[in-house]
């Protein structure tokens, strides 16, 4: 079994032409990119605002609520009723493309608003005594130290887009998912493997730039004095999650995200 | 609607089949995760190991995921335990930092102060620590939780039933009704999900209900 | 034991407790999806006969037919439907996680010998009979045929005079074609049209049902492998182009069993239905669950009363 995934991956042939795994993985590369960038510019500004104004909370709620709905149920929702409308090749992949960034938003969304939400008040106070406006505080001191939540949630959202992109070859969306859907669908146990073998390769390799990226993000120049007042500032910190020390980790946004439930 | 009305024992059922397929896998990750946190806590050489490792199940993809575990456990291909243990896997993975980081949340004087007493190791993690970290954990069990009810419906394109049944069938027969009720449903029991693990997180820790 | 901990505990046997006791037994293991047609407990020593299907609304209302009729005539019966292609539901059979399903002569062959070449119904039938491994009992063939077939919309067949198969050689290398994703490596489908007619198409997207209806009518595919008995044919207009050289041979229904869980009692029902089912009778039903959305398992149930099978 490992022998024949092996050479299934390792045999050049594979790798060539339209079906070929270097498209395939150039088209699953690309429509992640392409996702992740209308999330984030759809989610990162609302996310700001949000933490910044303490306005649109129940935004951060309602994207939270809406990651229960069924990935797939969406996705055969969109292609279904949206495929019909679109004339070309586009109308496979808009669908998934529409799914994908709604998968992608609450989580971009949450690590944006919880980044801005956690600024001490008394820094931000601090900034509005200096004379800085409203949008100079957002500017120059709310996002920079919102940075590194702010990634952490692109780096989920990455991770689950990279992985759920699979699922949209169902609905006939190329790239690495046809691997799993066609290997299953003709019984060719190694394909899927194989196919299976990439994706994860692929979101592990995705994940590493990101976690890369966070620790750029938290720029030693900003984070200690941040974590030290944050822990000091905390009497209740008792059996409360650390948001505010936890930047460096992946999942972050999720607690970030519950936290935004709880509320 | 219509539909809906018109199939309420099919709903039933394989609202019933989605429960176990995503709430057995919940309890078992749980169990599973408990152990490995605390191992992880105590261990500061293993924790990054631990997490990275377990959080590193997370990027198989779920389908792949199911259609390998026939191959990995040796059970046949409509086997429901593929998709329990395929469950188990993602939620172990989404847990064990939970866990790490619920125990991190206890303060270390408080801890310090359950030593003083006399605790050994095992009764102030059963004690002090655990009940301690139940709400960070419960935090994590929630997005665990809804993440279940969502994944497994992707089962219904290995042929095992559970509410994403209604999901294909709709899709491949283009019933709207259809669609949409597994949709709602799978919503819903989401939340039910998630209400059930606030509720219980609330019972266990008294001292903090207002 | 600490108060809060003592309640976890309590709280998860209480969940296993719920879960292990709701519905009889052990839920998880029962067989049955809901959309199976309900199993009676009479007769039958074997346990019950798992019908498993394909994913697709022919076999999964094939699939509630024999049920159906085996639970009429006191045979416990219960359903495990849209498991996947071929190659998916043959593995279920091997491994007994389904006893019997509904299949087509000629592709079943082809399955088992891709140099497989007759077309003759009769033939085909006697060649796949020689082919089934002995632990599979093939029964009685229906006369009820459900083809592959290769289909374009009117426009493109004016436009590029399309009438069967073998015209498609000389502008295939234009076109894209549409299919369920097993079409692409099954010896009938892509490396058969290549064998067969020389056609080659420039590309190949893998989709099924109502969505690759769709393609082909909206255009994104130029022609699409649908299935002869589906409704869709005649709804849109869409022209079948004829197979000449029968690359896809004889497509009879005809039911697959599991010899171990064969009995004389379960091929006699199960010949009877056959019996009963014609291409014709086989159309109407499929336009039944998937114009008229109906539940598989009511329009199966209708065959059955009708039929004086149930």
């Amino acid at each position: 079994m490992i022998a024949s995934v092996w050479s299934w991956l390792t045999d050049p042939a594979n790798w060539r032409g339209a079906g070929g795994i270097s498209s395939r993985l150039g088209e699953h590369l690309g429509y992640s990119a392409v996702v992740i960038l209308i999330a984030a510019a759809i989610a990162i500004p609302l996310g700001l605002w949000s933490g910044h104004s303490g306005r649109g909370r129940w935004l951060i709620s309602a994207a939270n609520a809406a990651r229960a709905v069924p990935t797939i149920g969406l996705l055969f929702a969109t292609s279904l009723w949206l495929g019909p409308h679109v004339t070309g090749d586009l109308a496979f992949t808009v669908p998934s493309i529409l799914v994908l960034v709604l998968l992608a938003i609450p989580p971009i969304l949450a690590g944006a608003y919880a980044g801005v939400e956690a600024v001490d008040p008394a820094v931000r106070d601090a900034a509005r005594g200096m004379g800085l406006t409203g949008p100079q505080v957002l500017r120059k001191v709310e996002v920079p130290l919102a940075l590194p939540l702010l990634v952490s949630g692109l780096r989920s959202a990455v991770l689950q887009v990279v992985a759920t992109a699979t699922i949209a070859a169902y609905v006939g969306l190329g790239g690495l998912g046809r691997y799993l859907i066609d290997g299953l669908a003709s019984g060719r146990y190694a394909v899927m493997a194989g196919g299976a073998v990439l994706v994860s390769g692929l979101a592990l390799v995705a994940d590493l730039v990101m976690a890369a990226l966070q620790r750029l993000a938290a720029s030693p120049g900003l984070l200690p004095p941040g974590r030290r007042k944050r822990r000091s500032d905390r009497p209740d910190a008792g059996p409360d999650p650390p948001h505010g020390t936890t930047v460096d980790v992946p999942a972050g946004q999720d607690r970030e995200g519950s936290r935004t439930h709880r509320r | 609607m219509t539909w809906a009305l018109d199939h309420l024992g099919v709903i039933a059922s394989l609202t019933w089949r989605h429960t176990l397929l995503a709430g057995i896998p919940l309890l078992l990750g749980l169990l599973v995760a408990i152990p490995l946190g605390w191992v992880a806590h105590r261990v500061p050489a293993l924790a990054p190991v631990t997490i990275v490792g377990t959080g590193l199940l997370y990027t198989i993809p779920s389908l792949a995921l199911f259609i390998l575990m026939p191959l990995v456990l040796g059970t046949r291909i409509l086997d429901p335990i593929n998709v329990v243990v395929a469950m188990t896997v993602y939620t172990v993975a989404l847990l064990v930092r939970t866990v790490v980081d619920g125990l991190r949340s206890v303060p270390a004087d408080v801890d310090a102060a359950a030593t003083a007493m006399g605790f050994g190791r095992f009764r102030r993690l059963w004690q002090v620590q655990l009940p301690l970290a139940i709400p960070v954990i419960a935090a994590g069990l929630r997005v665990a939780a809804v993440s279940n009810v969502s994944i497994v419906s992707i089962a219904s394109l290995i042929g095992v039933a559970q509410l994403g049944s209604l999901l294909t069938d709709g899709y491949n027969r283009a019933i709207a009704g259809e669609l949409l009720t597994g949709i709602v449903a799978a919503l819903l029991l989401a939340l039910v999900f998630d209400l059930v693990v606030v509720g219980t997180a609330r019972l266990l820790t008294p001292w903090r209900s207002p | 034991m600490p108060r809060h901990l003592t309640r976890i505990v309590v709280g998860i046997a209480g969940v296993g407790l719920l879960a292990s006791c709701g519905s009889g037994g052990d839920p998880l293991a029962s067989s049955s999806t809901a959309t199976s047609g309900t199993s009676t407990a009479s007769g039958s020593s074997a346990g019950p006969i798992v019908v498993g299907s394909a994913d697709f609304s022919e076999s999964q209302l094939l699939a509630e037919i024999y049920a159906g009729a085996l639970t009429a005539k006191g045979i416990t019966a219960t359903t495990k439907l849209n498991i996947g292609a071929r190659e998916i539901y043959l593995k279920a059979l091997q491994d007994g996680s389904v006893d019997l399903v509904p299949e087509y002569t000629g592709a079943r062959a082809y399955y088992y010998d891709n140099t497989f070449s007759e077309t003759d119904p009769d033939k085909v039938y006697a060649a796949l009979q020689r082919l089934v491994p002995a632990q599979f009992t093939l029964l009685t063939k229906s006369a009820a045929e459900d083809n592959d077939s290769i289909n374009v919309t009117k426009a493109t067949a004016d436009k590029l005079k399309l009438s069967s198969i073998a015209d498609l050689a000389a502008v295939a290398g234009d076109l894209t074609l549409g299919a369920p994703p097993e079409f692409q490596t099954r010896p009938q489908g892509i490396p058969g049209l290549a064998k067969t007619y020389g056609v080659t198409f420039k590309t190949f997207r893998p989709l099924k049902g109502q969505q690759l209806v769709q393609a082909l009518k909206n255009g994104q595919v130029d022609a699409a492998n649908i299935f002869s008995t589906d409704p869709a044919i005649a709804a849109n207009g869409f022209v079948t182009l004829t197979d000449d050289k029968r690359l896809f041979g004889s497509q009879n229904v005809v039911p697959l069993i599991a010899a171990s869980k064969d009995t004389p009692a379960i091929s006699a029902v199960l010949d009877a239905v056959s019996t009963a089912l014609t291409t014709a009778t086989l159309a109407d039903l499929v336009k039944q669950v998937d114009v008229d959305k109906a539940d598989p398992a009511t329009v199966a149930k209708g065959f059955l009363t009708k039929g004086g099978l149930a």
